[in-house]
């Protein structure tokens, strides 16, 4: 307000909470929508870990089911959090120009990195909470062994990636900006594609090596890798390092490297007017 | 120091089959403190490219853009924290109420919500809005109610500079008349400068200290509305600023509203 001066900072975070609350304020208002998405990934998670319980039916190597199917449900789970995220900050974009609200945004004093921060800070909360409701509905259905779950790691695990994920997210919510028609179509590829080369439901080394090598470069295959040894095998803090160092590098690469070219995908639509809510 | 100023500012825009469009051409202009100065123009004359310009939405390609003696191309921050715009389309989230979207509004600028709540209450009482239908899903109001909303999420912010690009297009008379008193009550009461696009003559003529004629991309005069008028004065009868318009782009009112841009 006129006369009423604050500090950068504090603007700044005035402007983080309100991204958060708008898109709190968005889920209050598609709460059926909430639900319906929360019962289908919960449904698809159990369907993924009875692969796990049918899986011992077929030739005559013993597996150990509970074990396979706890593997698969941590893939399951942690796949559902990690495109949550990403989906979330591709969609930043493509979902205002949506809604029509995409200029108001671009146009007011709050930094893109606030915005990206306000969305990456959202959908963080968001994932958590409906990943520990899956989690917990799982809970009733299976017999786990999470015995020797290290649930602290894993979380430890969770939210280092979450930081490189974000970078990786900010890089995609860009391509809306350069293609307003096919650019968020163009995400979901690379978002299927992590899905593909990240060990989701398999260990990476099945893959053909040139899969292989882009699983490398995927920060979900090191969350994925430490997730599952922390609660299939209870790893502590050191045995997870190898995993955690790796995608701190990725999150000090990422996020800066998505800025920067969330910055150049910006300038360049504001040369070629692409901002504009048609496209 | 002007509240804005243009000088020479150039867009063109390249469209699919390599054609390029002219959107604007060398376009200089000028809104002291406290004014109001309208643009007049066809749809497709370059008025919402202007606007967009202004509010740092699109990059010129060439030329010169300064609000209170800041480069907007350069400092685009500084200038965004000045300004605000209201467009045609009201362009909120449809689901949200007016008062979610009012809130989010406001702190994008940095003004949080206790100090947000008065000042709604205040604007929304001003502009004749029930309060009890700030709490309604947005999709629920009319063309005239959102339009209204979208005047109090650009006061909210205090701005010197208010950019309004048709604010009034496709509303009912008694909300075109609700929303035109309002703003008349912004210059009023808020010392704001506005710039207004317009192809409503009435309105130019009713809320603008001067009134520019915009065509492909150029402004062909940047007047008060008697002064502009009497340009195309002929035989000693001085003209509506309906004929006038006419007579300067060769549109009636009918066509310059119905032309795609």
């Amino acid at each position: 307000m006129r006369g009423t001066v604050k500090p950068l900072w504090l603007t700044e975070m005035v402007a983080v909470w309100g991204y958060v609350q708008r898109n709190y304020f968005l889920t209050k208002r598609y709460f059926m929508w909430e639900v319906v998405w929360l019962v289908y990934v919960t449904i698809n998670a159990m369907a993924i870990t009875y692969i796990g319980a049918g899986a011992a039916e077929f030739g005559n190597i013993a597996i150990n089911t509970e074990r396979y199917m706890t593997y698969l449900l941590v893939g399951a789970l942690l796949w559902n959090y990690l495109s949550m995220l990403f989906d979330v900050l591709s969609e930043t974009v493509s979902w205002e120009r949506w809604e029509g609200t995409i200029e108001y945004t671009f146009m007011s004093p709050s930094s893109r990195i606030t915005h990206l921060l306000g969305m990456g800070f959202y959908a963080v909360v968001y994932g958590v909470l409906q990943t520990a409701l899956t989690l917990g509905v799982c809970y009733l259905f299976f017999d786990l062994d999470l015995s020797r779950a290290n649930y602290w790691g894993a979380l430890l695990v969770l939210v280092v990636c979450s930081v490189s994920l974000v970078g990786f997210g900010i890089v995609a919510a860009v391509l809306p900006l350069l293609s307003p028609e096919k650019g968020q179509q163009v995400s979901y590829i690379v978002s299927s594609v992590l899905l593909l080369v990240s060990g989701v439901y398999y260990d990476v080394s099945v893959l053909p090596n040139w899969m292989q090598a882009i699983a490398t470069v995927s920060p979900v295959t090191y969350a994925l890798e430490g997730g599952r040894v922390a609660l299939l095998e209870g790893a502590g803090a050191a045995e997870l390092w190898e995993s955690i160092r790796v995608l701190l590098v990725m999150g000090v690469v990422f996020v800066p490297l998505g800025i920067w070219v969330f910055h150049l995908g910006e300038v360049y639509a504001k040369k070629t007017g692409k901002l504009k809510r048609s496209g | 120091m002007k509240a804005l100023e243009l000088r020479d500012v150039e867009k063109s825009f390249k469209k699919r089959r390599g054609e390029v469009v002219r959107a604007l051409d060398l376009v200089s202009l000028s809104v002291g403190k406290g004014e109001v100065v309208g643009i007049l123009g066809p749809n497709g004359s370059g008025k919402s490219t202007l606007v967009r310009v202004i509010s740092t939405l699109v990059l010129p390609d060439r030329g010169e853009v300064e609000v209170f003696g800041i480069d907007a191309v350069r400092h685009p921050k500084q200038v965004q924290r000045s300004m605000n715009r209201v467009s045609v389309e009201a362009s909120f989230f449809k689901k949200l109420s007016a008062m979610e979207n009012l809130l989010y509004g406001a702190k994008l600028y940095g003004v949080t919500t206790r100090e947000a709540r008065p000042r709604i209450a205040e604007i929304l009482e001003n502009v004749g809005f029930a309060q009890k239908r700030a709490l309604e899903p947005m999709e629920h109001l009319s063309r005239g109610m959102q339009q209204k909303i979208a005047l109090a999420r650009a006061l909210l912010t205090s701005p010197v500079l208010m950019l309004l690009d048709e604010p009034t297009t496709g509303l009912d008379p008694r909300s075109k008349k609700d929303v035109q008193a309002f703003i008349h009550r912004i210059r009023e009461a808020h010392d704001s400068s506005i710039l207004l696009c317009t192809h409503d003559m009435g309105e130019a003529e009713e809320l603008c200290d001067r009134v520019g004629i915009m065509v492909d991309g150029k402004i062909l005069a940047l007047e008060k509305p008697e002064e502009l008028k009497a340009c195309y004065a002929t035989n000693g009868r001085i003209p509506t600023l309906e004929e006038t318009f006419m007579a300067a782009t060769g549109y009636s009112v009918e066509e310059a509203s119905a032309e795609k841009e």
